[in-house]
């Protein structure tokens, strides 16, 4: 595995390497296929970009020799972005995987430039040929969180700090209101956007704002155990480990995880190129297909909350339930998905409104 | 609102602001000797990788907090040796300290980030804080108490005592305090040295007190904020006080009122997120116009000394 990363050339390297750097070219032939991705954040956040970096170790693990992968961590969605997804292409990767919302643009972007190379670019909507899109359906997970919500909160009143209102954020919450007021049709869920994906201190302090204002279930889509460990603190029925199982941070507060398993997929993806069948579009497996999992239930869960939780997550594996299935009503009480209907995946990716119960932001 | 969560949103602001307090504490000294220096972030965070390291592995938070101060004291002793050694330009060097810092305590704790820590907590009995408003009095960290203490003892030290006069004369006047015989380079080395060691205590307070947790760059830019404070401030103290307990405060307000509605949660997130900035700029404003085009900043702030013998 070649490891550049900011960290290592950063201690090399010192001031110069302020900036994200791949360096090493290398021409295009018969090697091992190079896979290159790129983070958003370290992959010790025990969180999204580690559960994406277990995603690529698995990848090495399974194709072997057949794969050479690199990653660049802490790569912010803006222009250097950009400039990171060149140097990946012209340094001979031919499969980049850009794996947050913000990179889009610059996927498509650098793309054009490099038609020989495939781009995937995690939680988007924008393709082109080389271009492909893939998600997991994380609203699932939430949907069985959710569950648990309802029938644990004692106060009905929910939390969930999230970073930016992006649509992949606003399903999440509307997925987890929907199914905690099947339970609990007084549940409420207030969102809280802290505009970061990681400031520890922050995602605490806004964990803190929510226990000391009667929440006392907080979910959160930032990518670190923070609120978790407010949770823990403070004694609150609990929060969810998001990303990866938390529980290491919050034994008593985690009452499940919600588990990224992103292995699969880079495996498919790398072996199609290998294969010459890589084609664009877009994917989007949940429970399922095993691409999103549901930890350990915590053991002060009641057995019928367990059988519950259970009872949602099977529903969506053999496709009985889907949670955003009318009647479906939005905050202010106006009917927005007909009774029996089905949202379509379009309008999921597209979600820019909030279901009843939650309390919008402003 | 009542006095429960009146109290706890106090409780919550104290927490935010006292990182930021110890930090531009210590860059208010090192400014007032005449140096700029603007690793605080860099520094802070090689403090926080070393206090979460030590109460890992030690369960000691005061010996957490003092490995955290030597840290910080050891990594702003580069930025001396080159600025004040070397007359390595300050601002250069100090953008680099920062970049070094994210990076060395990113390597440092790259083992140390899925595990949990103890939070350094009141020293004081737990029946003594029982009640909320005791609370307010008894409830908090050592490190807040630490801070308070420290916003008096560098307005004495700086205002009332000799050392402090002698180290304001360095950072207003060099070559004066140099022709009658003070040793301006070991003064300012002092002053950077003190810096140092409050940012990393500063740091130390992110997995002691805010989140106990090691997270790169868990810092998350609250080092520049304590570099703006001081200017905001105009290098006093007790202003020093107010200003990160504001800045403490808008952070804390926004995120209690997200969370509990109310009529400020109207106010968008991106201007709440833009306030302490906004603050900043007024103030510079204000206090260029009072002063009619100066400010309060040392004369000799961030220009190398050279001593011609």
């Amino acid at each position: 595995m070649m490891k550049f990363n900011r960290r290592n050339v950063l201690v090399l390297g010192g001031a110069a390497a302020a900036l994200p750097l791949v360096g090493g070219r290398a021409l295009a032939q018969d090697g091992p296929l190079k896979v290159g991705f790129m983070y958003i954040g370290t992959i010790n956040d025990n969180g999204w970009n580690y559960a994406h970096n277990q995603g690529r170790i698995y990848l090495e693990e399974q194709l072997g020799d057949a794969v050479e992968t690199t990653y660049v961590e802490n790569v912010p969605e803006g222009p250097d972005s950009e400039r990171v997804l060149r140097e990946l292409a012209q340094s001979g990767h031919k499969l980049i995987f850009a794996t947050s919302f913000g990179y889009g643009d610059y996927v498509l972007k650098v793309a054009q430039q490099f038609p020989d190379v495939k781009f995937e670019h995690a939680t988007g909507y924008q393709r082109s040929d080389n271009v492909a899109t893939y998600n997991a359906r994380f609203y699932e997970g939430r949907a069985v969180c959710g569950t648990i919500a309802g029938h644990m909160s004692k106060t009905g009143k929910g939390g969930y700090i999230g970073s930016f209102p992006i649509p992949e954020v606003v399903m999440g919450i509307n997925a987890f209101a929907l199914a905690a007021r099947k339970v609990n049709p007084d549940f409420t869920m207030t969102p809280v956007y802290i505009s970061t994906w990681n400031d520890p201190a922050r995602e605490a302090d806004a964990a803190r704002a929510m226990v000391d204002q009667g929440i006392d279930i907080i979910a959160q889509h930032t990518d670190g155990p923070a609120a978790l460990q407010v949770a823990e603190e403070r004694g609150i029925v609990g929060g969810f480990g998001q990303g990866a199982d938390m529980s290491a941070f919050a034994p008593n507060a985690q009452l499940t995880s919600i588990i990224d398993n992103w292995g699969p997929h880079y495996v498919e993806a790398a072996q199609a190129v290998i294969d010459g069948t890589w084609t664009s579009g877009d994917r989007w497996p949940g429970l399922k297909e095993g691409e999103v999992q549901i930890g350990a239930y915590n053991e002060k869960i009641p057995e019928d909350v367990v059988a519950a939780a259970e009872a949602v997550k099977n529903g969506q594996i053999d496709g009985s339930l889907h949670i955003f299935t009318g009647p479906i009503n939005d905050h202010t009480g106006a009917e927005r998905v007909a009774a029996g209907e089905t949202m379509t995946d379009e309008q999921l990716l597209t979600m820019d409104w909030y279901v009843e119960g939650v309390i919008p932001p402003a | 609102m009542s006095t429960d969560l009146l109290i706890a949103v106090v409780i919550t602001v104290i927490g935010a602001s006292t990182p930021i307090l110890i930090a531009a504490l210590g860059e208010l000294v090192v400014e007032k000797a005449g140096v700029l220096n603007l690793g605080v972030e860099g520094m802070m965070l090689i403090g926080a990788v070393t206090g979460f390291i030590v109460m890992f592995t030690t369960g000691n938070p005061w010996l957490a907090v003092f490995a955290a101060a030597v840290a910080g004291l050891l990594s702003s002793m580069i930025f001396a040796f080159l600025t004040l050694s070397l007359s390595a330009n300050q601002v250069a060097t100090g953008l680099a300290l920062t970049i070094f810092g994210t990076g060395f305590s990113a390597l440092a704790g790259q083992e140390y980030s899925a595990r949990p820590v103890g939070i350094f907590r009141s020293v004081f009995p737990a029946e003594l804080a029982g009640h909320p408003v005791w609370r307010l009095v008894f409830g908090h960290s050592p490190l807040v108490y630490f801070s308070l203490i420290m916003v008096f003892v560098v307005w004495w030290f700086l205002k009332r005592t000799r050392p402090g006069l002698i180290l304001r004369a360095v950072g207003e006047n060099d070559l004066s305090a140099h022709s009658i015989g003070y040793s301006v380079i070991s003064i300012r080395y002092a002053a950077v040295a003190f810096g140092g060691a409050m940012a990393g205590i500063a740091g130390a307070a992110f997995p002691l007190l805010l989140t106990p947790q090691w997270a790169e760059r868990m810092t998350a830019g609250r080092g520049w904020i304590a570099v703006a404070l001081v200017v905001f401030a105009s290098w006093r103290p007790f202003r020093l006080l107010a200003g990160a307990y504001l800045f403490g405060l808008v952070m804390t307000v926004e995120l209690y009122s997200k969370a509990g509605g109310g009529p400020l949660s109207a106010v968008p997130a991106e201007l709440w997120a833009a306030m302490p900035y906004i603050a900043t700029v007024v103030v510079l404003v204000l206090i260029s116009l009072r002063r009619a085009g100066s400010t309060s900043a040392p004369a000799c702030l961030g220009k190398p000394f050279l001593a011609t013998n």
